[in-house]
């Protein structure tokens, strides 16, 4: 232990020392300490490592005692270009702690940092930095700056934090360089690496905090970085985002902060000042616009969420704070969980979480009353915990949880710390006085503690009961008479003081004894405490003008002691009380309304919470907890008016030039605008990896980019709670715009799409049933025709082959444009295959782009649907013949009752997590089928049904179709239940098809690379196969696989490979399917799912469509 | 951010400081020095002290205060727990974290506060990218470094700190691989003089000891997940997966770590393995005492129970105890005025009894309150809760662990009002 015999050989060294931090060099340079000195400095010239570092070690341990070791300076700083790397370290770690006061010295070691600078290794560059810009020294201030500008856009994000890193060193050192740091920041923050992102925040926050305009372009970035970047960035992030939201949204509670308001009020107030208030505030809420979250606003709360599970205390606690400041009153509730949690934590995260709960409580009681019980007290926390839970109690004690709590603190007055019990004896006057039906019986508890033997509780009683009495005072002369006895046995001069006000104050309560106590307080005037002696000097005058003549002589008696008193305080009170009370010629007009002066009305007194009002502070903040503004506190801006522009948070189109090939870059440009809309939804949630430092940099620019340019696209980036009304509103709008295209259905349209849908209207109409497929086609066309208004011009190439499809019952839809206008016709009608998918739902607002897309066959589809009213109602969708029907029970099993079910692959819009199963029932017997319904699910865990409505009369030869949802959770697993006629019940059981577990996601090749990437390792499947004789092209291949499993196509340049992408419907997983075919036959299959058990399944399922 | 870092012991010696911007004199420390005197008990120290030029944050930890000093606004919660990241990886490193300790590894110390805090602000903290850094002591380490000369200081740089699962570090290889889970479920409650409980609930980790080479990606299943309420993780856990399919999946740290910790819902009934009943008076003349206690089995779910300790805090008239216990020791300290009752085994034929006298301080007022009894407990082979571990996959490698999952359940907080 070398380490040790370092320390333990120091220490024998000391031993002559007097004193433990004594300074050597004062007065032992030419002692001990100085020969020790030389032998360490002759250690470290010798040419062995070992002793190098033996020497270091040493020296450390002097540094790590606080001992003074510079005079070693010029041996030490030799060794800085030392190969051991241990050795180096430790000089390392002295010429930062001693390169301030030794300045010329420690220029001889900068070389070799610059040199270090240049190294091929990132990590000896980023510590070369890191030193370099620890060494405080102002003369190398210009070398510091071309460092950090270099580091900032070096190829390694390591060195680039420790840039970020040396960014406030440099700032504290020369706070004249802040213009040029600003801009290295500026460009840091555009960094798109998690390593950067904390650090480059943390230097923001120091040199420039008041720029929140840096952060606007970089503002989605962070909320989507956030999640991957360490624990201690993600606290600086979150603070740093609090305050840039208040500035930037609007205050998400607006309206129902009137409603508080003015419920408060009439809480508190007689019932006809309620009544006008209510007239008062009824007005500008009816004015107020409906309030809007920001999408932007939405994504910080949702990209901060799963971070209250963190194991970091801190981190949990700044997404707290960043809720209470900036969501909605309703969600708030969420941090409560996690803030009890910390509580179980150290006594110290106790004591700062307990104390931002404590304000909170007062704000959102609600909050925390579900975990009343979790700050109930312990006889083993310490004092200061136990006084911050009671604070937490008291705010959280109401009309129904009073009693409880009351009893709680019974036993806290009981308990042998006294501070405790002083604070237990406060908190059960506040509760008394907030709480109108209680405080008789805490009245008489705190009277009973007027017997308690120990003085300290008597005294804080007797404070609290003074309050409380003055609330209602005539009820209560009996306990003032008490009280009155008390004062010779009570010593604490507040408890006295307290005790003679209440005398005085009520002296017309008390007419026979309060004469007397002004006797014997008179005796002992000159030993009390000065507020003791105050408040006699009080009684005395008011007893004065009450009933003079029985105490004239005993207040003339008591001023004159005043009169010399040592406490010119309290001469300067009797002075002018004489002046008031007694009249003389010279007394001027004031004391004639002496009386009125003295006995005035007083309102009662507010106990109030120390904790209120402490929100204007940052929660979470050492300002917040010192209730004192500490250096260097940004203050929490209040929310604007209205709301700034929100456009300044878009990011521009990146530099494409980046790129690395140009058919990327075209590709990109021709996508992009298209596929926005499903970016958006997929934007905020993925978290952009970036650890490849080439190429993914322009990558997640454009998501970044294309999430960003949501500005319009308002609600995409809505809540996931709100996502159901959502998708509702979007099929009244889709449906309202069905109306309108059908009113002015398009005179250009070809007379051939309009024949091709009307015979396939015939077609279908054979069983009276409309075709679902072209339903659900169309729904989704509609929702493309929202996007393009200007789509009517399309080739006529297009439309034909569309109909041709449409002939062989092939599922047709809309396809990229790019593709379509960059391929051969042949492809077009591949491609048009594709996707039978676009069931997403459809954005609100339409991307703005245009693109003329939208193929005229489309609108004649439309206008197909038109002719049925019913299209969009869910009972009269059959399923197309392209999808495979199952049995779910036999015609014979079932008595004449046949029941198919298919997967429609439509989402299911009552809930989205569902899987949409049409179930067509047949009715093959001659008498009636009544009441059909389903009864008694029974579901393997997580797994949900939403069953059909009943079907009240199946009428004989006839079949009907239902729709029902199943949340398999993402599982292969059988939903089992009883189908229940009116007279009999089946068993019957529906077994998904992994490939009906997940529905599309539209991705570009890009996109899918990016997400491919993550997906890798072990949740990637590989399987090399040998495509079966129909197989001979792309066209089939895709039709296989995507009979197989609900995916869509994803484009692709090459036309080797085939990708396909989903998502699981329960949990949103993606699914990644890539077919590479080549030469004879052979293909490679790769599934990426996070899905383990899905991926493996789905490979199979794949790889046997495709072989047959 | 964190300016400077003081560590004091209990008895007010400084014996180390460690300085990340510019030289603070240890005399900032007075101010800690008169709030902990004012303080009475170490517990009692307010974690933030103001100064006229600085803010103290202080942690108290095995008997030694981290006193940082601070400059301007700093969240408290991320010095207070920095610090505590700090305290475990002394831990970590040396086994324990005590002065010796420190003492004993003062160059480790430094060379770890080096890499751990850059200008204040937290750089490596993960325990993996330290080790990989400054390779923790083991004796064996020592004799060689002292006959060879080498040194603790790892040669290549750590990988960790670039990649994106920094927890783990890169080329781990075992011969036995193996992966042990423990399932630590701790009860708190207040039970009240009758014995009815006033608060209970169940807190849990889940320590992991993972030694798998490679890069193992594990999925850990429970048979009822639905019993958790609340959770934390450790960052390696994949947040998506728990929320949509209540799986922890997650690349596991190379070694020892905890996994996760869980709260249990507050609707489930908590069951408390023992019962007390306690009887303890003092009389109002003859400054003595009576005391009564015996402990009985009464949830256990079959388990016994083991290493049931009671501890007592005395009010501070209480001089000394005379009491008989039926089995087990039991110790009063008249200066820290506790007394411990160390049981053991909790044999549910004869039960445990502490019976006797105790004398008071002669003339002094009898005490008012009782004191109340904490509990100690600890029973194998059971989580309370019933939460159970389903399955456990890997992932991403071929070899075939050894896996095992052991469960126990303690008392946390646990305590009896009398």
């Amino acid at each position: 232990m070398s380490a040790s015999s370092a320390f333990i050989d120091e220490k024998g060294g000391s031993a002559s020392e007097p004193e433990y931090g004594h300074d050597p060099a004062s007065g032992g340079i030419f002692s001990s300490d100085y020969k020790r000195h030389d032998d360490l400095k002759e250690m470290l010239d010798s040419n062995k490592d070992s002793l190098k570092l033996e020497a270091m070690k040493r020296i450390v341990a002097m540094i790590a005692r606080g001992k003074n070791a510079s005079d070693l300076f010029p041996a030490v700083v030799k060794n800085v270009a030392c190969k051991n790397i241990e050795v180096k370290k430790l000089v390392y770690v002295y010429l930062v702690r001693y390169a301030e006061e030794q300045q010329d010295l420690a220029l001889l070691s900068i070389s070799t940092f610059q040199r270090g600078l240049k190294d091929p290794n990132q990590l000896i560059r980023a510590s070369a930095l890191r030193v370099l810009s620890s060494i405080r020294v102002t003369i190398i201030v210009p070398i510091m700056m071309l460092a950090i500008k270099e580091a900032a856009s070096d190829m390694s994000p390591y060195v680039r934090k420790t840039a970020a890193h040396a960014i406030p060193k440099l700032h504290s050192l020369d706070p004249d360089q802040k213009d040029q740091l600003i801009e290295v920041i500026e460009k840091l923050l555009a960094d798109k690496t998690t390593l950067v992102a904390g650090s480059v925040v943390m230097a923001f926050e120091e040199v420039c905090p008041d720029r929140i305009d840096l952060i606007h372009k970089n503002y989605r970035k962070l909320c989507n970085l956030l999640i991957d970047v360490e624990e201690w960035g993600q606290v600086v992030i979150i603070n740093m985002l609090t305050r840039y939201a208040r500035t930037q949204f609007l205050n998400p509670n607006i309206n129902e902060s009137l409603l508080e308001e003015n419920s408060e009020k009439a809480f508190y107030a007689s019932d006809d000042e309620e009544e006008e208030d209510k007239k008062d505030e009824v007005a500008p809420l009816a004015k107020r616009k409906p309030y809007v979250m920001d999408p932007d606003h939405r994504l910080l709360l949702r990209n901060t969420k799963p971070l209250l599970q963190s194991r970091n205390a801190a981190v949990v606690m700044a997404v707290a704070q960043l809720y209470f400041h900036l969501a909605p009153k309703a969600e708030v509730g969420i941090i409560a969980k996690a803030l009890v949690r910390l509580m179980r934590s150290h006594s110290e995260v106790q004591y700062v979480v307990l104390q931002n709960v404590a304000t909170m409580s007062i704000k959102r009681r609600g909050m925390f009353e579900p975990y009343l019980k979790s700050f109930y007290i312990r006889s083993t926390d310490p004092t200061q915990i136990k006084i911050l839970k009671l604070e937490v109690l008291t705010n959280l004690a109401n009309e129904t949880n009073i009693s409880t709590i009351l009893r709680e603190f019974q036993t806290y007055i009981k308990s042998m710390d006294k501070d405790f019990v002083a604070a237990s004896i406060q908190a059960i006057g506040r509760c008394a006085t907030n709480i109108g039906e209680v405080r008789d019986t805490c009245l008489n508890g705190l009277v009973q503690l007027l017997s308690n033997r120990d003085e300290l509780v008597v005294a804080e009683s007797v404070v609290v009961i003074k309050k409380l009495l003055q609330m209602q005072p005539e009820q209560h002369s009996d306990i003032i008479k008490h009280m009155a006895k008390l004062i010779d046995n009570i010593q604490v001069p507040m408890a006295r003081a307290s005790i003679l006000w209440l005398i005085g104050e009520y002296c017309e309560h008390v007419p026979k004894i309060a004469p007397d106590v002004l006797r014997n307080m008179a005796k002992t005037f000159t030993n009390e405490e000065d507020i003791v002696k105050l408040q006699i000097i009080n009684l005395a005058a008011k007893l004065y003008l009450t009933n003079s003549k029985q105490t004239k002589l005993l207040t003339q008696y008591v001023l004159n002691l005043a009169k010399y008193d040592q406490n010119y305080d309290i001469r300067d009170r009797a002075r002018f009380i004489r002046q008031l009370i007694v009249p003389t010629d010279k007394s001027g007009a004031l004391s004639k309304y002496a009386k009125k002066l003295f006995l005035a009305l007083k309102p009662a007194p507010v106990l109030e919470s120390t904790f209120k009002d402490r929100d204007h502070f940052q929660l979470g903040s050492l300002s917040h907890l010192l209730n004192a503004k500490a250096g260097g506190y940004q203050e929490l801006p209040d929310w604007p008016e209205s709301a700034p522009d929100p456009s300044v948070r878009n990011v521009e189109i990146p530099d494409w030039s980046k790129c690395t090939s140009r058919k990327d870059r075209k590709e990109k440009k021709a996508e992009k605008p298209f596929y926005s809309d499903s970016d958006g939804e997929s934007g905020p949630t993925e978290s952009a990896d970036s650890e490849s430092d080439s190429g993914s940099g322009s990558e997640s620019a454009s998501a970044s980019d294309e999430s960003g340019s949501g500005s319009e696209s308002g609600e995409e980036t809505e809540s996931e709670e709100e996502e159901e009304d959502e998708e509702e509103e979007k099929k009244k709008k889709r449906k309202k715009h069905l109306d309108k295209t059908k009113a002015k259905k398009p005179v250009e349209e070809s007379t051939e799409s309009e024949q091709s849908s009307g015979s396939e209207e015939r077609k279908r109409g054979r069983k009276a049933v409309k075709n679902q497929k072209s339903a659900s086609e169309s729904e989704s066309e509609s929702e493309s025709s929202e996007s393009g208004d200007e789509s009517e011009d399309e080739s006529e190439e297009e439309s034909e082959s569309d109909t041709d499809i449409r002939k062989k019952k092939t599922p047709v839809s809309k396809q990229p444009p790019k593709q379509s206008k960059k391929e051969s016709k042949k492809e077009t009608q591949e491609m048009s295959l594709l996707d039978l998918d676009d069931f997403e739902p459809a954005p609100a607002s339409a991307p703005v782009t245009p693109v003329n897309f939208m193929s005229s066959s489309l609108v004649s589809d439309l206008e197909g649907l038109s002719l049925t009213d019913t299209i969009l109602a869910p009972t009269t969708i059959t399923p197309s013949g392209s999808i495979k029907m199952y049995e779910l029970l036999h015609r014979i099993t079932g008595e004449g009752l046949a029941v198919e079910y298919c997967f429609s692959r439509q989402p299911f819009s009552p809930d989205p997590n569902m899987v949409a199963v049409q179930i067509q029932f047949t009715n093959n017997t001659n008498s009636e089928t009544k009441n059909l319904h389903i009864e008694e699910p029974r579901l393997q865990c997580g797994m949900r049904i939403r069953e059909f409505a009943e079907i009240d009369v199946l009428s004989a030869g006839e079949s009907v179709t239902v729709v029902m949802g199943i949340d398999f959770c993402d599982s292969t697993q059988a939903a089992n239940f009883q189908l229940c006629t009116h007279t009999r019940k089946f068993f019957a059981s529906i077994q998904p098809p992994v490939g009906e577990l997940m529905t599309p996601v539209f991705l570009t090749e890009n996109d899918f690379k990016k997400e491919q990437g993550k997906l890798m390792g072990m949740n990637e499947i590989s399987e090399k196969l040998t495509l079966g004789e129909k197989c001979v092209n792309e066209h089939v291949i895709v039709e296989r696989v995507t009979a197989t499993a609900n995916l869509s196509r994803v484009p692709c340049g090459s036309d080797k490979e085939c990708r396909f992408a989903g998502k699981t419907v329960s949990s949103g997983c993606l699914v990644l399917v890539t077919v590479s075919t080549k030469e004879g036959g052979r293909a490679q299959l790769t599934v990426n799912c996070e899905k383990m058990l899905i991926g493996t399944m789905l490979v199979k399922d794949i790889m046997q469509a495709l072989s047959q | 951010m964190i300016h400077s870092l003081f560590l004091i012991n209990n008895a007010g010696d400084l014996f180390l400081e460690k300085h990340w911007k510019s030289v603070i004199s240890r005399s900032v420390c007075d101010y800690f020095f008169e709030a902990r005197e004012k303080a009475v008990e170490p517990d009692n120290v307010p974690p933030v002290i103001r100064t006229p030029h600085h803010y103290l944050i202080n942690i108290y930890r095995e008997k030694i205060f981290f006193v940082s000093v601070i400059q301007t606004e700093v969240p408290p919660l991320f010095v207070i727990e920095f610090l505590h990241r700090v305290a475990e990886t002394f831990q970590d490193y040396f086994g324990e974290c005590s002065e010796t300790t420190i003492k004993d590894n003062v160059v480790i110390v430094y060379e770890l506060l080096e890499e751990m805090l850059d200008n204040g602000f937290p750089l490596a903290t993960e325990s993996n990218i330290l080790k990989e850094l400054i390779r923790p002591p083991t004796i064996l380490r020592s004799m060689v470094n002292t006959i060879t000369g080498s040194s603790n200081v790892g040669e290549t740089l750590p990988t960790g700190q670039l990649s994106t699962i920094p927890w783990r570090r890169a080329g781990v290889k075992y011969t036995n691989n193996e992966a042990y889970f423990d399932v630590v479920e701790e009860i708190d409650a207040i039970l009240d003089k009758s014995g009815t409980t006033v608060f209970a609930e169940i807190q849990g980790v889940i320590e992991a000891c993972v030694k798998l080479s490679g890069m193992p990606d594990l999925s850990l299943s429970f048979m009822n997940p639905r019993l958790l309420d609340d959770v934390s993780f450790h960052p390696c856990v994949r947040y998506k997966r728990w929320e949509s399919e209540r799986v922890i999946s997650f690349i596991p740290p190379d070694g020892n770590f905890q996994l996760m910790s869980y709260h249990i819902s507050a609707q489930n009934l908590v069951a408390i393995p023992v019962y007390v009943k306690q009887n303890i008076s003092f009389f109002e003349t003859g400054s003595s005492g009576r005391m009564d206690i015996t402990v009985g089995p009464k949830q256990t779910m079959g388990k016994t129970v083991e290493c049931l300790v009671v501890t007592v805090h005395m009010p501070k008239v209480v001089l000394s105890a005379n009491l008989n216990a039926t089995q087990g020791t039991y110790n009063y300290d008249p200066v820290t005025k506790i007394l411990v009752w160390d049981i053991g085994k909790l044999n549910p034929q004869k039960l445990p009894n502490l019976k006797g006298s105790l004398s008071l301080q002669s003339g002094a007022p009898k005490p008012e309150e009782n004191p109340s009894l904490n509990i100690d407990l600890k029973i194998q082979q059971l989580a309370i809760s019933g939460l159970k571990v389903n399955r456990l996959d890997m992932y991403g490698e071929k070899y075939k662990p050894f896996k095992g999952v052991k469960y126990v359940t303690k008392a946390g907080k646990f305590q009896v009002r009398t």
